[in-house]
């Protein structure tokens, strides 16, 4: 590693090296003779569509599934991967997509569990806090893992795998939750990492980052390796022709002249979902209709408390203004999520399996979370009715299952949000709060699933989207409002809002003379 | 006054089996196995522990049969839902049921009899002079050395799983057995040694009560303190210290109605038998209500197998 030649990619000897890698599942070929070279000190991109087998692969090279042929070599010996400590043993760290942090642990607690034994905890926090700091990671090394947002979820697991000083880290959509500071701040991480020697695998759907970050790049499509490039030489229609086989149509726009205000908030201010979760304090916002706002923010800024509070998961206490959240000219203010969506207002949460779906109830069981089609007289289950609707969405909206019966957990993550999205927006709802449309989704599934939230918009509804990904907001949104501890920054024309001054704004810097402008605005009674 | 500190000190005392067993309980349950079999357990337990006593007259001995006999049958239990990934529930239920009826087999013989020394009850084995001190005398020093050991294995527990590194590394394996494999834990191996643990700590709880606080064997001897324990663990939402109050307090309220009986209350000694459960279960019902108190300390993986991928 110590030799300058090692750290150059494509040197004789790679630090791993996979050949001929199959691993069959029941009725499908996760992986299917899959080949990759990761160099030392190289920052090599995986890019493929959910399904594609690129988790499979990486949990083949970390150790937790076996592949059924196929070799894997490390420093060029060969190695039987037949456990995640074996894998570790060798330096290899995974930065999962689906988190693998213990609920209940602190964060101190959960990165002394993946350290070898013989540091104290007070020492580990000590390291945590240097961690964040140095690298934007900053995460409370106290606070307990189910206090934190998903956001922070991910902080706690790179700064997890980087404390273990790996020699070949992989990350799994890492990006996708960071501030657009913290993502330029988590490559220069990387790119030190790399040229420290240690090997970085990157598994991404993001175009643009793995053609900024990566030295070299394998394409992978229904588990087969259809490319291997240097992503810098490429396009982004290049590279996505290599992993979808064509390119997603381009999203298009229309003018919608915004109506009346659908959806107003009116100097909220709301406990945190959880002792450790970012109170709301004052904060004001209005939809209208036909017009989409985003709400940007790094995760852990009140998003949890902002879309409980308008989803009607939580309601304003007795001492609040019941007024203070209106819906059209209804104050919603202590009406619960059943009574809004009667209202009007549909929701569509962050997390897929377990508040947007019930993982193991099939499609038309789901759609009675938010729908009232399949309940037939004196509340008994109309199965037929059930089992219609599940069907239409799956057309409708290109949802991959196997059919309305499929139990939600068995689809993927791009097709579960399509058909929870689908199932919302089917309703022809007057309001919709989106929070992470296309977290975890792969190109094609965040295309369609946002050229519906359009169609949606052009159809008279107003919006509201909550996303930690800046991209998506500024293609969707006509206007957006930063949130940052707990508050809620002016909002802004969309025309207006380069990256530059959403990264500011993040951090909570916004002018305050804009402000005292926007609070007076946001009270249009007071007029 | 003197009887008030009496009654402490007893109700002490009927709640050291329960101290035991709960804490057993619950470092099998941080670890994400509940074990219904904990009433047959200490049934079993409780026989074989009287027999070893009946039989060499050492009380150690007998408890140690007690802790033995109790990990033999959390052993079988933790092979079937750990090593073959059966039901826990149905497997508990199914070491309940058998421990009831094995005990009472093997226990025919013993029915009835006495151990010969009945100073060897849970009060004043000591006979030192600290024990005639005023008020700390009977509470602490004229108590039999298990309500020592219970009070030390209770801070050793809330040591060991709040303070030191298999203590968190047993909660995350109750929390996540995935995660936990997924950083290269022997999920299984540490599991099956908390059951194992569990199943002794009941062990020597039987063996208590049957060979120290009755100091006799009849059938069904345990009289529903597995259970209690389990109920015990759950309310206490899984913290020692709670564990310990609890158990005191269904000591303490057994021996109110004792005393409520033998004072002749109009009320039937059935229902005053009731009592002790009663009280218990609303009492920890009630001070358990936060759900945030739950959520922070209910093993997350609890009741569900593990699969190793």
């Amino acid at each position: 590693m110590s030799e300058p030649t090692a750290a150059r990619p494509g040197s004789p000897t790679p630090r791993l090296q996979l050949e001929g890698i199959t691993r069959h599942y029941p009725g499908v070929k996760a992986n299917d003779g899959i080949d990759l070279h990761v160099a030392a000190g190289e920052i090599h991109a995986v890019l493929g569509e959910n399904g594609a087998g690129k988790s499979t692969l990486m949990k083949i090279i970390h150790g937790s599934v076996r592949p059924d042929a196929g070799t894997v070599r490390w420093d060029g010996e060969p190695v039987q991967l037949a456990s995640p400590a074996m894998a570790q043993a060798l330096g290899i760290s995974m930065v999962y997509q689906h988190f693998s942090l213990f609920e209940t642990l602190s964060v101190a607690e959960n990165v002394w569990l993946g350290l070898p034994r013989g540091e104290t905890l007070a020492s580990v926090a000590r390291r945590i806090e240097a961690m964040g700091a140095s690298y934007d990671l900053a995460v409370d090394p106290g606070s307990p893992v189910h206090a934190l947002s998903v956001g922070e979820r991910q902080r706690v697991e790179i700064i997890r795998a980087l404390l273990g000083a790996p020699r070949l880290l992989i990350l799994d959509e890492p990006t996708s939750v960071l501030a657009p500071q913290a993502i330029d701040g988590l490559f220069a991480t990387l790119r030190r990492l790399a040229a420290e020697g240690c090997s970085i695998l990157y598994v991404s759907h993001k175009l643009d980052e793995i053609r900024a970050l990566c030295d070299r790049c394998t394409v992978l499509r229904a588990g087969r390796v259809t490319g291997e490039v240097v992503p810098a030489r490429e396009t982004p229609a290049s590279l996505s022709q290599l992993m979808i086989g064509t390119e997603p149509p381009p999203l298009t726009r229309t003018n919608v002249a915004p109506g009346q205000v659908a959806l107003s908030v009116h100097a909220l201010s709301m406990q945190g979902e959880t002792v450790h979760g970012t109170p709301l304090e004052q904060v004001s916002l209005q939809v209208r209709t036909g017009e989409i706002l985003g709400i940007a923010g790094v995760s852990g800024n009140g998003q949890q408390a902002l879309l409980a509070a308008l989803s009607g998961e939580r309601t304003v206490d007795r001492t609040g203004d019941r007024a203070a959240i209106r819906l059209f000219d209804h104050p919603v203010g202590r009406l619960g999520p059943r009574e809004r969506r009667r209202l009007g207002l549909h929701f569509v949460p962050e997390e897929r399996l377990g508040r947007g779906a019930v993982p193991a109830l099939g499609l038309d069981r789901n759609t009675l979370l938010t729908r009232d089609e399949g309940v037939g007289r004196g509340g008994c289950l109309r199965p037929d009715a059930m089992r219609a609707l599940a069907q239409r969405l799956i057309e409708r909206f290109g949802v991959r299952a196997e059919g309305p019966a499929s139990a939600a957990r068995s689809l993927s993550g791009g097709n579960l949000q399509k058909f929870i999205v689908g199932r919302e927006i089917d309703a022809a709802p007057r309001v919709l709060v989106v929070a992470q449309p296309t977290w975890g989704v792969d190109v094609g599934a965040a295309a369609l699933i946002r050229a519906e939230l359009l169609a949606l918009r052009e159809r008279g509804a107003a919006l509201l989207v909550v996303s930690e990904d800046l991209d998506e907001l500024l293609t969707l949104c006509d206007r957006l409002q930063v949130i940052a501890r707990g508050r809620l920054s002016p909002s802004l024309p969309i025309a207006d809002a380069s990256p530059a001054r959403i990264g500011e704004w993040m951090s909570g810097l916004w002018p305050q003379a804009v402000m005292a402008d926007a609070a007076a605005g946001a009270v249009p009674a007071a007029r | 006054m003197n009887e008030i500190v009496l009654l402490l000190a007893a109700a002490i005392a009927s709640g050291t089996p329960l101290v035991l067993a709960g804490l057993g309980l619950l470092v099998n349950e941080k670890a994400g196995v509940v074990n219904l079999g904990a009433e047959g357990m200490m049934l079993i337990a409780a026989v074989a522990g009287f027999a070893t006593a009946f039989g060499t007259g050492s009380e150690m001995l007998a408890l140690g049969a007690g802790a033995l006999a109790g990990a033999t049958a959390a052993a079988v239990f933790g092979l079937l839902v750990i090593g073959l990934n059966a039901n826990q529930y149905a497997a508990g239920l199914a070491l309940s049921l058998f421990g009831g009826g094995f005990s009472a087999f093997v226990g025919i013989g013993y029915v009835g009899r006495k151990l010969g020394d009945p100073a060897a009850s849970l009060t004043g084995s000591i006979g030192h002079w600290l024990a005639d001190l005023p008020v700390i005398g009977p509470l602490l020093f004229g108590q039999h050395p298990i309500v020592w050991l219970s009070l030390a294995l209770t801070a050793a527990v809330a040591w060991l799983l709040y303070r030191t590194r298999a203590g968190l590394v047993l909660r995350a394996i109750g929390e996540s057995p995935e995660s936990a494999h997924a950083l290269g834990y022997p999920v299984r191996l540490i599991r099956f040694a908390a059951v194992v643990t569990g199943g002794a700590l009941c062990g020597v709880a039987g063996a208590c009560l049957s060979v120290v606080y009755a100091p006799m064997w009849v059938e069904g001897l345990v009289a529903g303190r597995g259970w209690i324990a389990l109920a015990l663990t759950t309310f206490a939402t899984w913290r020692p210290g709670r564990v310990l109050l609890g158990a005191w307090l269904f000591g303490g309220v057994t021996l109110l109605q004792f005393h409520l009986q033998a004072q002749g209350v109009a009320i039937a000694s059935q229902l005053l038998a009731m009592l002790p459960y009663l009280a218990t279960i609303v009492v920890l019902a009630l001070i358990s209500r936060n759900p945030a108190w739950i959520r922070a300390n209910m093993p997350a993986s609890l009741g569900r197998p593990f699969h190793a991928d």
